[in-house]
């Protein structure tokens, strides 16, 4: 099992670091041919990722070490959660701990991180967009939580790779109602979290609307490198896990060289169509109001409840 | 047409007072030096029928003073301010007597339209900080941005007094930009005067040539041929065709719309092309000359009308968004009586209920019979304002078709060469151009240079109304209300 296990949680971080960049390029590419654009390539935030890390680095004076800290941060917290979902496989060697707490708590740390970046740069757009993050992630993490216990109940665990695998046996599951408003709620949550509209804006140059660019401002070079590919690999990870989380097939559940070649195939597959549907609704969607965005996201946390609720019903769960 | 008095400057304020409560508005206010010493023109218009009202002070050499009008007209107040900045022409008990155009590097005592202001000064002493209103409060912090923004757009300083994402106060700190251009055209023959007129403020290049050409023709005593003022009317229909539908776009943009953007700035190249057949030009610089127009070729009725349906299916899909219709609705709302108070111009008056039009108050050619309606909303926020330009644009596509009817291209249509030394000497050129009504007063001297070119661009006055549409809308909201105004800050700040 060994060698199989650990090729798969190094082969889950390294597609997840390495394809990250090119799924952020695909989702342009398909915005932009939409658009009746040509676009850069989905090579481009390679490319970006090149330019920046060849830059000086530069810190603002006055910044103390949650600046600096914060972008290695972000990417280590992503690097390990994607390590522990099950992406390729439910069956590693650090599975079990994989725990849906865990996942969520080390998602929001990356957050906070960032959130904390922001403040000690005591720029106003810092303070200002560690505000609208915090108010955002106040509403998102309880959600993802809660969508994914609505999953859990007919497992009987908050073990993820334990509820992959119950789905993939059992995918009547998935079609329950309580599965549909989870995969809902979640999805809402996702792109919440991953700043995308109709939350925030990624693609807008206008300082006082952002969300998550105001952040991370006053990175520059290798810093901002960084953070853009720990931002990047954040949207590939939770993709991914809304993939496994809803259609799972394809996923190697036992140990063998096979299955995880053909995980890794249909992982890419899944998360590139993913994308794609993202990058074409957010052509049809426009960005609300920030006032509204805690409505968006108080609805998609009701949906979660509602999802909860239904599970525990009718699965007949005690 | 134009009636000019002689006063006395101590009969000022009442003189103003009088044409201000008879329904006039003060279009311009211009500072000459003559030989025997400062001489101010205040320029108030009214229409229709079209009036044009000039009150002449002149002052005391030793003692440059005016009364202030302020408490009579804001837009006066911000006039005099300017006027002190750059001819040290001191307002007497003026409210607000803080710098205007005056960059704080200049130094003290320096005034650069003054005629021994000699060339521009290297930088001097910055004269203290700028006079920032502090907003104290429980949770009130500032949020500065600019003059150099994350995007492709002028310089300008913009401070927010913010509680929690609410804006309490805006300073919009502009005056980035002075090029002297006042300065520049003096000396100029009428010809090399046009150029600088089209490159006041980019976007406007009819408006700004137009109205330059009406005052140059008034002072020479040129009567224009039919014809050639029916091209000019085309070509100012024509810029206010590819500058709405940008802002159509990029109000779309704004709220992350991007598709409806992409389409509008591919319509918008489609005319900046049309453009370029009719006058040379992407931005129909060289249409309008001193004395006529030129043309190179005419719009196509078919393609204009294919166009037409092209803009509004773009505006029938954003206003069908909800999303979008909800970010317009009710954002930033600009009310009628501010409008009117700070003396508002074009599309932003027009959206806060105030039906103003140059086109009709102040026609340079017959405009009743082309069935010209001037779009009025009265709801005063981003829709609004959405709404005004979307509408203008339909009667724009109707106005370049009747006034390109019975004209030929290629054509250049010009007047017969003013004799020298003839006409007035003085005239003035009354214009909307696509973001309002525009006004550029011209002396010339015997020999038909220019000695004095005063443009005012309706910038000017919009202005300041913009923070005071702002008061209460959220922090987000700045760019899209920004966007809806669309303020040149080069015409402002010339």
């Amino acid at each position: 099992m060994s060698a199989v296990g650990y090729a798969a949680v190094v082969g889950q971080i390294v597609v997840v670091g390495a394809g990250a960049p090119l799924l952020t390029g695909w989702m342009r590419q398909v915005r932009a041919r939409l658009e009746g654009r040509a676009g850069a390539g989905v090579l481009q935030p390679w490319r970006d990722a090149r330019k920046l890390l060849r830059k000086e680095p530069i810190t603002p004076v006055g910044t103390g070490p949650a600046f600096r800290v914060a972008p290695a941060l972000l990417v280590a917290t992503t690097v390990v959660t994607a390590g522990l979902v099950p992406l390729l496989s439910t069956d590693t060697p650090v599975s079990t701990h994989a725990d849906l707490i865990v996942v969520v708590a080390l998602i929001a740390l990356g957050t906070l991180a960032l959130a904390l970046a922001g403040l000690d740069s005591g720029t106003a757009f810092g303070g200002m967009g560690a505000s609208r993050e915090m108010t955002v992630a106040a509403l998102v993490e309880p959600t993802i939580l809660l969508s994914v216990f609505a999953l859990s109940i007919p497992s009987g665990t908050t073990n993820l790779p334990a509820i992959v695998d119950g789905a993939v046996d059992e995918p009547a599951r998935l079609a329950s109602p309580a599965g549909l408003l989870a995969t809902a709620a979640l999805a809402v949550a996702v792109l919440a979290e991953t700043g995308r509209i109709p939350v925030d804006n990624p693609s807008t140059h206008l300082e006082l609307t952002m969300i998550h660019e105001a952040m991370v401002l006053e990175y520059a070079g290798p810093d901002l490198a960084l953070v853009e590919l720990g931002s990047q690999m954040r949207l590939t990870l939770l993709l991914g896990l809304l993939s496994s989380l809803f259609v799972p097939w394809g996923i190697a559940t036992d140990v063998s060289w096979a299955a995880l070649a053909v995980a890794l195939v249909l992982f890419a597959a899944k998360v590139a169509v993913l994308g794609a549907v993202l990058a074409a609704a957010e052509v049809f969607c426009a960005k609300v109001r920030l006032f509204r965005v805690p409505e968006l996201l108080a609805g998609s946390f009701l949906l979660a409840l509602l999802a909860v609720t239904a599970s525990y019903f009718l699965s007949g769960a005690s | 047409m134009r009636t000019t008095y002689d006063i006395d400057v101590t009969e000022l304020p009442l003189r103003a007072a009088e044409l201000l409560t008879g329904g006039h508005r003060l279009a311009l206010v211009a500072a000459h030096h003559d030989e025997s010493g400062p001489r101010v023109v205040y320029l108030f218009v009214a229409g229709p029928p079209d009036t044009r009202t000039e009150l002449h002070v002149r002052l005391d050499p030793g003692r440059p003073e005016v009364p202030t009008l302020a408490h009579l007209s804001f837009p006066a107040g911000r006039f005099e301010r300017e006027m002190r900045d750059l001819f040290g022409i001191v307002p007497l008990d003026h409210p607000l007597p803080r710098r205007l155009v005056r960059h704080f590097h200049w130094p003290r005592g320096w005034y650069p339209m003054r005629p021994d202001a000699g060339p521009p000064p290297p930088f001097g002493e910055q004269e203290g900080p700028y006079p920032f209103l502090e907003v104290e409060g429980d949770g009130v912090y500032e949020i500065p941005v600019g003059p150099v923004h994350a995007g492709l757009i002028e310089p300008g300083h913009f401070r927010f007094s913010v509680v929690g994402e609410t804006i309490l106060k805006l300073k919009a700190r502009l005056w980035f930009v002075h090029k002297g251009i006042e300065k520049l055209f003096h000396g100029r023959s009428i010809a090399a005067g046009l150029p600088l007129a089209e490159r006041i403020s980019g976007d406007t290049a009819v408006g700004h040539a137009l109205a330059y050409c009406l005052a140059v023709e008034e002072a020479n005593g040129t009567e224009v041929p039919t014809e050639a003022q029916r091209a000019r009317a085309m070509l100012l229909e024509l810029e206010r065709l590819h500058n709405h539908v940008a802002d159509l776009g990029m109000l779309c943009n704004d709220v992350g719309h991007g598709i409806l953007n992409a389409h509008a700035q591919r319509v918008r190249e489609q005319l900046l092309r049309l453009n370029a057949e009719v006058t040379g030009h992407r931005l129909l610089r060289g249409g309008v000359v001193p004395g006529g127009a030129a043309l190179h070729a005419l719009p196509d009725r078919a393609w204009l009308k294919a166009v037409g349906e092209d803009i509004r299916e773009i505006t029938d899909l954003a206003l069908g968004h909800s999303t979008v219709h909800d970010r317009f609705t009710g954002t930033a709302i600009l009310r009628t009586d501010a409008a009117r108070t700070i003396g508002c111009l074009g599309y932003v008056a027009r959206a806060s209920g105030l039906a103003d039009d140059a086109r009709i108050a102040h026609p340079f050619t017959p405009y009743d019979e082309a069935g010209l309606t001037v779009p009025v909303h009265d709801t005063g926020d981003v829709l609004a304002r959405f709404l005004v330009r979307a509408e203008e644009i339909d009667v724009s596509l109707a106005l370049i078709k009747h006034f390109a009817e019975g004209l030929s291209a290629p054509m250049a249509v010009l007047a017969p060469a003013p004799t020298s030394g003839a006409g007035p000497r003085t005239g003035v050129g009354l214009v909307e151009g696509w973001r309002g009504s525009m006004a550029t007063r011209v002396e010339l001297a015997p020999d038909g240079t220019l000695t004095r070119v005063k443009p005012v661009d309706p910038s000017f006055f919009n202005w300041p109304a913009l923070p005071v549409a702002l008061a209460d809308t959220i922090v987000p909201d700045f760019p899209l209300t920004n966007k809806s105004f669309n303020l040149s800050y080069a015409g402002n700040d010339l």
